[in-house]
């Protein structure tokens, strides 16, 4: 089962929804805090919760206040890139584009990806967690180079 | 560097201030200096750091983010060293074209990183202040 995690893992540093710094995350794991990883990424998903429905809010609202939008999306990016979620990250760079272009409807589409983005890692995540707490203690898969 | 090969700074009796307003940085910065041994708190403002320093608090490291609401890290940067704050301040901030930095830096930093913080930057940061010596 171990093996089974470790390939739902590099799969999901393959498909380009994780990057290295998830991998920083997993060296900090110890055994005190044997779950840090899956600890910090409920926080990452609680808090871009919140983040999602501020935009939406403002989005919906119709006035396009590009700076407030350009300052959700720098808080939903900094944490995306703490985490490690590489996709999360470049929709939020794309959007943060739009925004300085003032491009509204660019922001819609970019928004819109964004979410499906983070709704698929957040299920990927998940799953994988899930798997690796049924699995027991794991070692740390090694990407290969 | 190996999880095994982590220096261990406990010894030193370190102290840091995390100072951010994001949650995951806070969990995770303050995940890496426990690793390395540092005992640290974290506030989610420049204010509310001013105010730990008000209150008689002292720190031997400060990890400063820029961007927070009612008082930003360049802001409480300039504040702390009013104070007489001489603290080894670390901006950590996903900031990074040049004018900012340069900003941040003349506020009183004594180093800069851009986020994300790993424990390589923050063991470079511990280099940098003489707080940890590579054998």
């Amino acid at each position: 089962m171990q093996r089974q995690v470790a390939l739902i893992k590099q799969s999901l540093f393959d498909q380009g929804y994780l990057d290295e710094q998830f991998m920083e995350l997993e060296e900090l794991q110890d055994d005190a805090n044997p779950n840090f990883v899956e600890e910090v990424s409920a926080l990452y998903f609680k808090d871009s919760a919140r983040l999602i429905n501020n935009i939406d809010q403002a989005l919906e609202r119709g006035s396009f206040d590009f700076n407030r939008l350009d300052s959700y999306m720098h808080q939903f990016k900094g944490s995306s890139t703490s985490i490690g979620a590489s996709k999360v990250k470049a929709e939020c760079t794309k959007f943060r584009e739009y925004c300085r272009a003032g491009n509204a409807e660019g922001c819609l589409r970019t928004f819109h990806q964004l979410k499906k983005e983070h709704s698929t890692l957040r299920k990927k995540l998940e799953h994988y967690f899930q798997l690796a707490r049924q699995a027991g203690p794991k070692e740390t898969a090694r990407r290969p180079k | 560097m190996t999880r095994e090969e982590l220096p261990n700074l406990a010894e030193s009796k370190l102290t840091a201030l995390v100072v951010d307003d994001n949650f995951v940085n806070q969990s995770i910065h303050q995940k890496l200096l426990a690793r390395l041994g540092i005992t640290n708190e974290v506030v989610c403002n420049g204010k509310e750091a001013v105010d730990a320093h008000c209150s008689g608090r002292n720190y031997d490291l400060i990890l400063m983010d820029m961007d927070m609401p009612i008082m930003n890290g360049i802001q409480a940067t300039k504040r702390l060293r009013e104070m007489g704050i001489e603290s080894k301040i670390a901006g950590v901030t996903t900031r990074a074209n040049e004018g900012e930095k340069k900003e941040f830096m003349e506020a009183g930093l004594n180093d800069f990183q851009e986020k994300p913080l790993t424990i390589s930057k923050l063991l470079s940061i511990l280099h940098k202040f003489d707080f940890y010596v590579q054998t």
